[in-house]
Parts: structure tokens; sequence; C-alpha cells
């Protein structure tokens, strides 16, 4: 696979380590009153979809960004790669 | 039909033309007490198990494809129960007692052939953890012998003792250990369930499930509605996606898992061997091929087939090991679906939806759990209790913190 890196060009899925789906970009409220139930819910349950999925990758032999992956799972065709940062703040985070 | 050497024998004589199909085609009905959904090794010896175990024969298996055309025709065979763990070797260590009697409790010449499996050791720290999964396993009564360098030259000749970066020191041995053949095993408890009057069908596809006021009433197929009291499902590579239709959210993962075979070659390799410095595997097929494979590609997949730079560190993982493989040609290579879960241990458990039980998360060790998989998710649905040997894999160990992780990774599937 071609991981077409939005600063670098398209380089090597080798070169880089997966870590999962996107959604862990959104980490729950700690100080909620359900926070135990949602931090089970964030880190343990997925969707696990069969075909397009958004999921975090890591350039570990590269400039070391995080990466939003737009890939189908049942092709392994990547339709879009952003900045995990820009995704992040684009979500209301602080960075 | 019994098979036997005078059946042989008989059928030899007479031109082998009284052999019969295993099993029947029959058409659906509308309505069975029990749905298995997935025709893999474990939806087939769930059946099984339901009718032979507990006398429940109203049972019904759907598969999309064929029977076995899953994970079951494209794992590498091997059965072994060295685990560490309390919730897992119970459960492992009844799946090796029932392999151990398959043969004869089935009728059906499925090979299994204890030759071993070895966990090769390469310094200090790693003998220490294999002494000691070694201990723990002799302590639940599994067979557990740890190797020296010298026991293992003379058993295994072509492997490189003397590497510069990873010389072997040793091993963890299970003699009781070994390989099976995988297709056989399918169709072995396929034909014993279907002669106790389970209907086995096949190009039946579960589209959907009938829940109503949060109650299985049965499932929606490509072959028309089929009612069911209980439904059963084993899918495993499949689970989130099927699951996913009665619209629960799993603990796992889909991940590609890929292996390789090799052209036949003479017997050069006894039993099952695992590289402690590499991602790398390796036994021999009763054809001669040296079946071989490593680590998952490690992204999320339902793709059955994986990427060249995981084939090139398995075989550089075979090379370290055994430079001899380096002349071996491979002759196919592929890559099955694997539910991978959040600590690496399976789930046989009911859900929150009445009626409707669930067995996967198998990781890549689903083949050799499939005797006591079967058996213990019939106990489940038959008596609604789990059987004893599963008890640790609920559903909701990750919020009741009851986790089964034998590598200790945490919440992060594929590094299991």
């Amino acid at each position: 696979m071609i991981i077409d890196h939005p600063l670098l060009g398209p380089r090597d899925a080798a070169e880089f380590v997966y870590l999962g789906d996107a959604g862990l970009i959104d980490r729950p409220d700690w100080q909620a009153g359900d926070a135990a139930r949602r931090f089970d819910d964030y880190l343990h349950l997925r969707d696990n979809p069969a075909g397009e999925h958004r999921e975090l990758w890591f350039h570990e032999q590269g400039d070391r960004s995080w990466l939003v992956v737009t890939r189908d799972t049942l092709t392994h065709e990547i339709v879009r790669v952003e900045l995990a940062r820009d995704v992040a703040l684009a979500r209301g985070r602080d960075r | 039909m019994r098979y036997s050497a005078l059946q042989i024998l008989r059928q030899g004589l007479t031109g082998n033309r009284g052999w019969k199909p295993l099993w029947r085609e029959p058409q659906p009905k509308q309505r069975y007490d029990i749905v298995v959904v997935g025709g893999g090794g474990h939806g087939v010896a769930t059946a099984y198990y339901l009718a032979k175990a507990h006398g429940l024969t109203d049972v019904a298996v759907l598969e999309k494809g064929w029977l076995g055309s899953g994970n079951a025709g494209r794992n590498t065979t091997i059965i072994r129960s060295n685990y560490l763990l309390p919730g897992n070797q119970a459960f492992y260590e009844f799946s090796m007692k029932l392999w151990e009697g398959l043969e004869r409790e089935l009728n059906y010449n499925a090979m299994v052939s204890q030759r071993g499996i070895v966990n090769l050791f390469h310094n200090d720290p790693q003998r220490d953890a294999a002494a000691r999964r070694g201990n723990a396993m002799a302590l639940a009564g599994i067979d557990a012998v740890l190797l020296d360098r010298e026991a293992l030259q003379r058993k295994f000749p072509v492997f490189d003792f003397d590497n510069e970066r990873f010389p072997i020191k040793g091993g963890l041995w299970q003699k009781r250990g070994g390989t099976a053949r995988h297709d056989a095993v399918v169709w072995g408890y396929a034909r014993g369930a279907d002669r106790r009057g389970v209907d086995l069908i096949q190009n039946c596809e579960v589209t959907g499930f009938d829940i109503r006021g949060g109650v299985c009433r049965g499932v929606e197929t490509t072959r028309g509605a089929i009612g069911a009291n209980r439904v059963a499902v084993c899918v495993a590579g499949s689970s989130g996606r099927v699951m996913g239709l009665a619209g629960l959210r799993l603990p796992i993962e889909s991940h590609v898992l890929q292996a390789c075979v090799t052209e036949g070659l003479k017997p050069v390799i006894d039993g099952a061997i695992t590289f402690g410095a590499g991602h790398f595997y390796v036994c021999q097929s009763d054809k001669g091929g040296i079946v071989f494979g490593g680590d998952l590609d490690g992204y999320n997949s339902y793709a059955q087939r994986g990427n060249l730079p995981t084939v090139e560190d398995v075989c550089e993982g075979g090379m370290a090991l055994m430079p001899a493989i380096g002349r071996a040609r491979v002759l196919r290579m592929w890559g099955g679906v694997v539910d991978m879960s959040m600590d690496g241990s399976p789930f046989i458990d009911g859900t929150p939806v009445d009626g409707l039980y669930f067995t996967g998360g198998w990781c890549y060790g689903g083949f050799k759990a499939i005797p006591a998989g079967g058996y213990c998710l019939a106990h489940l649905v038959a008596t609604g209790a789990p059987h004893p040997a599963a008890a640790a894999m609920r559903l909701d160990r990750f919020a009741t913190g009851a986790v089964i992780d034998e590598n200790g990774a945490g919440a992060q599937p594929n590094l299991h």
C-alpha cells in the first residue's frame, strides 16, 4: 500500500505504524458522570466496518506525524489522507 | 455409511461405486429450534454437539458459501494447548483432549497427528518466560517440557543454532500438540451433525436478524426468512459485520493474517516450531510442503489477502531460523481474515439480545479451538449457562476488568 502523505507525498505503508479507528481522536470527558462506561466504549468497542474505514497511522520511519487515512477494508484502496492534527482541530479539539 | 477397513475392502472390490455423499443437501425449512450462522469448523462442531450431547436435532447450519470455505480452509492446522492464563488453559486443554479422541468419535480420519510443538527461545529472559509458562501448564495438568539446546539439535538438525544474532538456547515443548487436516475436521463434524438430523444449508447468506422487543426470533437470509428460538453466530473473521446486523458493536477488529506453503519436500521438520526472535512459525504437512507464516499485516482488513512487506518479514525470520528454506520454492500464499479481540482471547457468550449467542474473537487460534469451541457453545445454547471450561470468555470482560491478556499487550488488537 502507498500512503499519499499530505506533506511528503507518496510513501510506502511499511514506513508507518497502525493504531486503529480514527474515533480514538475523540477521547471521552474523564469528568463525565458515566466516564467509566464511556472509556470502556472508547477503548474496546469498534465499528469494524467492511468498506470505508477512517483510521490512524503514525509515520514512525518518517516525519513522525499522525495521519487519518480513509481506506477501504475490502480492497485496501486509500481514498483520502489527512493530517490527524487538522482533523482534531476541525472536531473542536485544541491540538 | 460407517467407515472401516472392511468398507474400504468392499468398495475397492466393487469399483468404489458405493460411496455416498457425506451429507444431504436439504432445502431450508421455515423454522428451526436453533439456527447456527456460519458453516466453518465452529459452526458445524456446535451443531454436532447440540445433537450429540444435548439431543437437539431441530437445528440448521446456514453457510454463505460452502462448508469450511472461510478460515477453516485457510489456517495452518496447528493444534496445541500451551497457554499461560487460567481462563484459557482449561478451555484449550479440554479442546486438546477432544482432539485426541476426535477420529474415533466422528468415525472420520481428521489426520490428527501429535507431532509436538516447540516455542524456541534465544536468551535468558525468554528462557525464564518459557519456564514460567511451562510450570503454569504443568500446574494445570498440561504436558510441558523445557528442552535444552542439545536436545533440540538432535531433533532439528536443520536449524541454525549458532546464528550470530539469535542463537537458539532451547525451547518449550508440548509433546501432545501437533497438526490436523483442516478440511477433514469440518467434513467430519458436518457428516456427524448431518447423520443426527441437522440441516446443513450451503449458499445461504444471513442478511439480517429478526429482533423484536430485544428478542431474536430468527434470521433473514438470501433464501428467505428462517424463524428460530435461538440463534448462534459462529462467523469469526466477519463477526463485526454479522453482529453489526444485530446492532451490536464488539471488542473486535478484523485483520488479515498471511501464510505460505512450499513445494513438497522430504521430511525435515518434526512438529510445529515457533521462532522466538521474529515473526515466523513453521510445520511440515504430510504431503511434504513446508507450511509457514508469521504475524498480522497489522491493519483492519476484510480482503483475504495481505501485502508483501509482511511476507518479506516472515521470510527473513525463516531465513534466520533455517537458512535451508531459502532453497525451497513457495507454491502458494494466501490471507485469511481473523477476529482480533482487545485482549487476544476469544468469546463464547450470550448477547444483550435474548436468544442470540455469539462465538468469535478467535484471533489466529480458532482452528485448535474447534472441538471445545463447538462443545462449549452448544452447552451454552442448550442449557443457557456457560460451560465451566469457557466460563471466562465473556463479552463484558473489558467492562468488568476480567480480561485474559496472554501477551499483556493491552487493548491493541494488532499486538496480540
